[in-house]
C-alpha cells in the first residue's frame, strides 16, 4: 500500500512536469512557425477557430458542444499588427508562467500588459478578448487556458463527502491529501485550476446540487456517508473549475466513469442553463467545451413529473414570462434539447403545467423529506433519469 | 345719439402737405443706408470713405495708400445726441451703449477740386457714378454724404474735409454740413495751420456716435477683406485702443481701368427708359436708340421701332406714356447682341491669390476668373478663390468672403447669392465635409467676387447680391472649378498623412512582436532585430500591393 502510494506520488509530479513541457513546446512551436515564416519573407499568420455560434455543433457521440471547422486567419497586416503583437506577448507571458510555475488571472494579465508600453491594453475587455484568442488558438492543440496558466478569477463550488483530493503545495510541490469528510459543517472549496489534482474515493456517485441550501442540509446530516457519494455544490451555473473538477473526478479511474447526477430546481433556467452547461458546455465558449463539460451527467431532478409524484403542486410558483420564453427558446434553438426527445417532453410538460418548483419545496412534507424519501426513491432507478 | 365724424377737406390736407427732402427721408430711414446700429454705423462710415478713396486713386492711376483712424472722444456732450431722437419724436434711447468716435480716413489720391467739395459731402445723391455705367465701388453717390449726415444728426458736428490736388497746388479745408430741408450743403472754409503739412489726397474726418467692436462684422474685418480683394492697396488702421494694423501691398499692378459703357437695352426698366428719353440730346427716337444704348445698330433700331409701331422721326421728348410702353415691348421682342464686356475689371487670378496669401496663412491657394457674361443686359464676371489648410481652423465652417466690385460684403450673408451658391455646391465631391444645407466644414476660406457695371444688391445698403439665375450659376461654376483643385490637394494630403500614420503605427508595434518572439524562442538581440527588420519589409510590401 505504501509503495503504491509513493509510486503514485512520483507519477503525479512527473505527469504535471510532462504536461508543462508539452504546453511550452506548443507555445514554442507556434512562435517558431511565425519566426520561420518571417525569416523566409512570408506574411506570418495565426489560425483561430471561429468563435461564433454558427461554428458550434452538438457532437452527439461525444455528448458536448464542439467547435466547428471554420477558421479565422489572422495575417499580420497594418490592421492586425497591434493585436498580433499582443497575442504573441500573451503567449510569451504564458510560457514564462509555466516556467516559473505561477499563474495569472485575467485581471493580473491585464495589469501585466501595462508594462508593455504602447502595446498595453487600455481596458480589460480588450485583454480578455486577446486572451480568449490565445485560449482558442491553443484549444486546437488540446491545451486549456488553465494549462496556459491563465486562471479564472473565481474559484469553484463546495465539495463534501467520501473523497480524498490529492493536491500539492504550490511552493514545494509536496503532496497534500485533503479528506473531504473532515470539514465538519463546512466544505472543501474547488480551486481555480484543477488540472493537477488527483483523487481517491470509494463513493458510488457524484451528486451535483444547484443550491447552497440543499447542499448544506445534506452535508449537515452527512447524507454522503449514508448514500456513499460526493456532494458538489454548483451554486447556479457551474464555473469552469467546477465543471472540470466534476469531469476529472468522474473519469479519474477510467471507465466505468463515476456516475454524475444533477439535482436542481424544476424550472427552465435550471434545465437550459445550469444543467445544459454542466453537461455539454456553453454555446459561446464551444472551443473549450470539451474540457469544461460533463457529458456523462444525467438529470436526477427535480422533474415536472416529480411535482406530481410528490404532490408538490401547492408548493409551486407560477411560471413567469421569462421562464416561458426561455423554455420555448430551448425547444426551438438549443441543439442539445433538439437532440433529446425526453427533454422536449419534460419541458413541454412543464409548460403545460405552468408552474415551477424549487429543490427546497420538499420541506413542505418534512425538512428532511428530501434525503429520507425523495433521493432514496429516485436513486433506486438511475436509468429513469433524464439524459 | 349719432356723433358726426368730421372728415378733412382737401384744403385742410393741403395745409399739412409739404415736400419731403431726400435728406429728411434718409434721416428717418437711416437703416436703408447701413446706419441701423452703433456698431454698423462705424463700419458704414469707414466703408463709404475707403470705397471712395480707392475708386479715386485707381481712376487717377495712383497705387492707393489709405490711413484709417478711429479715436474715442473723451467727453461726451449729452445735449447734442438728441437731434436724432427728437426727429423721431421718440424718447427711447435707441443707441444704448454708443460712444462718440472720430473717424478719419486719409488717402493719397488725386484730391477734390475746391468747388466740388461742398456738393460731394453735403448733398445727397450727388456724384459721378450714378449717371454712367462703369464698374466702380460706389454706385449711387449716397454713401459719403449719408455718413456726413449721420455725423451731423448724432453729434451735431460737421464733416471736416481737407484736400490737396497736387503737391504744387494749395490745400483746402472745409467744414461741411447739410441743410436737411433743402438737401443743400452748408460749407465754410476752415483754417489750415501754418505749419501743418498737407500731403496730396483727401482726408475726411467725421465725428459720429457709434461703437467700435473688434472682429466679426467690423472695421478690422472689413479692412482685412478689402486688402484681400485689393492687393495693390496699402492700409494702415489705428483702432480706438491705439493699436496699429498694417495691411501691406502685395502687388504693384493697378487694376486695368474699367471702360464706361452705355446701357444695354435689355437692362433698362420702363421708368429708366422714360427718364432717358427726357434727358437725351438726340432729336429722333432712332438716334436716341443708337447713341444712348450699346449694341443698337441702325438696322436694330429700325427693328425695335417696327415692333413698337413708332416711326423713327419722333422726337424722344414727345413720346407718350403708352408709346414708351410699346417701345419697351419692342426692345424685348428684338434680338440684340450681348453687351460688351470690356467694361469689367476683374481682380485677376494671380492678384486674388496674392491678396489671399498675405491675409490668410494656408497651405494651398487657388483661384479662377470666369469669362464675362450677362444678366438682364448687364455684363458681369465672377471670380472665386480658395485657401485651404495651414493655420486655418479645421473644425469650423469655412469662412466665406463676399465681394462686389472689390468691396467686401459683411452683412446679410443669408440673403446673398454668394452664400446660396456656397451652400448649393457639393463640397463632399472635393473631399470636404459638408452638413446638409450648410457651407463646408474645414480649414477653408472661400472668396467670391462679382464684378459688374451694375451689381444687383438686395438693398440700398449694398449688403447682399440678388440671386439671379445667371449669377448663381456662374458662382457655382467658379466654386466647382476651385473646389476640384482643392479636392485633389486634400486627397494628396490625406494619402500622405494616412501613409505616415500607418507607418508609425506599424513601427510602434513591430518591436513587441520581436520582444515576444525573443522571450519565447530565446533569440539573441541581433536575431530579434533582424526579425523586426524583415517584418517591416514584409509589411511594406503587402501594403504596396493592397
Amino acid at each position: 500500500m505504501a509503495a503504491k502510494k509513493k509510486q503514485e506520488k512520483t507519477t503525479t509530479r512527473k505527469g504535471k512536469k510532462l504536461r508543462d513541457g508539452l504546453v511550452m513546446d506548443q507555445i514554442t512551436d507556434v512562435a517558431g512557425g511565425i519566426h520561420g515564416t518571417i525569416g523566409k519573407r512570408g506574411s506570418p499568420r495565426l489560425d483561430f477557430p471561429a468563435r461564433s455560434l454558427s461554428n458550434v455543433v452538438y457532437d452527439e457521440k461525444q455528448g458536448y458542444f464542439e467547435i466547428g471547422k471554420q477558421k479565422i486567419e489572422r495575417t499580420l497586416t497594418y490592421n492586425t499588427v497591434k493585436t498580433f503583437a499582443q497575442t504573441l506577448r500573451f503567449m510569451a507571458l504564458s510560457k514564462e508562467l509555466v516556467e516559473r510555475n505561477d499563474f495569472a488571472t485575467k485581471r493580473d494579465a491585464y495589469y501585466q500588459s501595462k508594462n508593455w508600453g504602447e502595446a498595453r491594453f487600455d481596458e480589460q475587455t480588450e485583454s480578455d478578448a486577446v486572451m480568449d484568442d490565445v485560449e482558442a488558438l491553443f484549444s486546437t492543440y488540446n491545451v486549456s487556458r488553465e494549462e496556459l496558466r491563465f486562471y479564472p478569477e473565481e474559484h469553484g463550488g463546495a465539495v463534501a463527502g467520501e473523497l480524498v483530493v490529492i493536491d500539492a503545495d504550490p511552493e514545494t510541490g509536496t503532496e497534500i491529501e485533503i479528506d473531504c469528510t473532515k470539514f465538519g459543517s463546512g466544505a472543501y472549496s474547488i480551486p481555480s485550476s484543477v488540472e493537477h489534482l488527483r483523487f481517491r474515493t470509494d463513493a458510488k456517485f457524484i451528486l451535483a446540487i444547484e443550491t447552497g441550501g440543499v447542499f448544506q442540509r445534506l452535508n449537515y446530516h452527512k447524507y454522503w456517508n449514508k448514500a456513499k457519494c460526493i456532494l458538489v455544490e454548483l451554486s447556479g451555473v457551474p464555473t469552469r473549475a467546477t465543471r472540470r473538477f466534476i469531469r476529472r473526478l468522474s473519469e479519474h479511474r477510467g471507465k466505468p466513469f463515476l456516475p454524475v447526477y444533477a439535482f436542481t430546481d424544476c424550472d427552465p433556467y435550471a434545465f437550459a442553463n445550469i444543467y445544459r452547461t454542466l453537461k455539454v458546455g456553453s454555446g459561446n465558449a464551444a472551443h473549450i467545451s470539451r474540457f469544461f463539460c460533463v457529458p456523462q451527467a444525467t438529470f436526477l431532478g427535480v422533474t415536472p413529473q416529480d411535482i406530481i409524484d410528490h404532490k408538490l403542486m401547492d408548493a409551486t410558483h407560477k411560471l413567469q414570462d421569462v421562464d416561458i420564453k426561455r423554455a420555448k427558446d430551448a425547444l426551438k434553438n438549443d441543439p442539445f434539447f433538439q437532440m433529446q426527445p425526453k427533454w422536449q417532453k419534460a419541458v413541454k410538460q412543464q409548460l403545460s403545467m405552468g408552474v415551477r418548483a424549487e429543490q427546497q419545496a420538499f420541506a413542505k412534507w418534512d425538512l428532511n423529506y428530501v434525503m429520507d424519501k425523495y433521493l432514496p426513491q429516485k436513486l433506486k432507478n438511475p436509468k429513469s433519469f433524464l439524459p | 345719439m349719432i356723433r358726426k365724424t368730421k372728415y378733412a377737406t382737401a384744403e385742410e390736407m393741403a395745409a399739412t402737405q409739404r415736400e419731403i427732402s431726400v435728406a429728411e427721408f434718409f434721416a428717418k430711414n437711416r437703416h436703408l443706408l447701413g446706419f441701423d446700429n452703433p456698431a454698423k454705423a462705424v463700419l458704414t462710415t469707414v466703408r463709404e470713405a475707403v470705397d471712395n478713396s480707392l475708386d479715386a486713386c485707381e481712376e487717377a492711376g495712383i497705387l492707393p495708400e489709405i490711413h484709417v483712424e478711429i479715436t474715442p472722444v473723451a467727453a461726451k456732450k449729452e445735449g447734442q445726441q438728441l437731434l436724432l431722437e427728437g426727429g423721431n419724436g421718440s424718447k427711447k434711447k435707441g443707441f444704448g451703449g454708443a460712444d462718440r468716435l472720430i473717424v478719419s480716413v486719409q488717402d493719397n489720391g488725386p484730391g477734390i477740386v475746391k468747388e466740388q467739395i461742398p456738393k460731394i459731402f453735403g448733398k445727397l445723391l450727388y456724384g459721378s457714378k450714378f449717371h454712367r455705367l462703369r464698374m466702380s465701388r460706389g454706385q449711387q453717390g449716397i454713401g459719403i454724404s449719408a455718413a456726413a449726415l449721420y455725423s451731423q444728426l448724432t453729434t451735431g458736428q460737421q464733416a471736416t474735409i481737407t484736400s490737396r490736388t497736387s503737391g504744387r497746388s494749395k490745400p483746402h479745408r472745409f467744414r461741411v454740413g447739410i441743410d436737411l430741408a433743402r438737401n443743400a450743403p452748408e460749407a465754410r472754409d476752415a483754417e489750415i495751420g501754418e505749419k501743418e503739412e498737407v500731403p496730396q489726397g483727401t482726408k475726411v474726418v467725421l465725428e459720429i456716435e457709434g461703437r467700435y467692436q473688434k472682429h466679426g462684422k467690423s472695421v478690422d474685418e472689413y479692412l482685412k477683406e478689402t486688402a484681400v480683394a485689393n492687393p495693390h492697396a496699402r492700409f494702415v488702421f489705428k483702432d480706438p485702443d491705439g493699436a496699429t494694423t498694417v495691411h501691406e501691398r502685395a502687388s504693384k499692378e493697378l487694376p486695368a481701368p474699367a471702360k464706361e459703357i452705355k446701357p444695354h437695352p435689355y437692362g433698362v426698366e420702363l421708368g429708366v427708359l422714360i427718364n432717358m428719353m427726357r434727358d437725351t440730346g438726340s432729336r429722333t427716337v432712332k438716334g436716341f436708340l443708337q447713341t444712348d444704348f450699346s449694341r443698337v445698330s441702325s438696322q436694330k433700331a429700325n427693328e425695335i421701332l417696327k415692333h413698337a409701331g413708332i416711326s423713327e422721326g419722333y422726337h424722344p421728348k414727345t413720346i407718350a406714356r403708352d408709346q414708351a410702353d410699346r417701345l419697351y415691348e419692342g426692345i424685348q421682342q428684338t434680338k440684340l447682341m450681348a453687351p460688351p464686356t470690356d467694361c469689367l475689371a476683374p481682380i485677376g487670378e494671380k492678384q486674388l491669390v496674392e491678396g489671399l496669401r498675405k491675409e490668410f496663412e494656408a497651405e494651398f491657394y487657388t483661384s479662377t476668373t470666369r469669362p464675362p457674361t450677362v444678366y438682364r443686359g448687364n455684363p458681369f464676371q465672377i471670380e472665386a478663390a480658395l485657401a485651404y489648410g495651414g493655420k486655418l481652423p479645421a473644425e469650423e465652417p469655412a469662412q466665406v468672403l463676399r465681394f462686389a466690385n472689390r468691396v467686401p460684403l459683411l452683412y446679410q450673408a443669408g440673403a446673398c447669392a454668394i452664400s446660396k451658391a456656397v451652400v448649393q455646391t457639393s463640397w463632399r465631391n472635393y473631399n470636404l465635409q459638408q452638413p446638409k444645407g450648410s457651407p463646408p466644414i474645414g480649414p477653408l476660406v472661400i472668396v467670391v467676387h462679382m464684378a459688374s457695371v451694375w451689381v444687383p444688391f438686395t438693398s440700398e445698403a449694398k449688403e447682399a447680391v440678388a440671386s439671379y439665375d445667371e449669377i448663381l450659376k456662374e458662382i457655382k461654376l467658379a466654386l466647382q472649378e476651385c473646389g476640384r483643385r482643392v479636392g485633389i490637394h486634400v486627397n494628396k494630403n490625406r494619402r500622405a498623412l494616412d501613409e505616415a500614420r500607418k507607418r508609425s503605427h506599424i513601427e510602434m508595434y513591430l518591436p513587441h512582436i520581436g520582444i515576444a518572439l525573443q522571450q519565447i524562442l530565446k533569440l539573441s538581440d541581433a536575431e530579434r532585430d533582424r526579425t523586426c527588420t524583415d517584418l517591416k519589409a514584409i509589411l511594406e510590401k503587402t501594403r504596396k500591393v493592397n
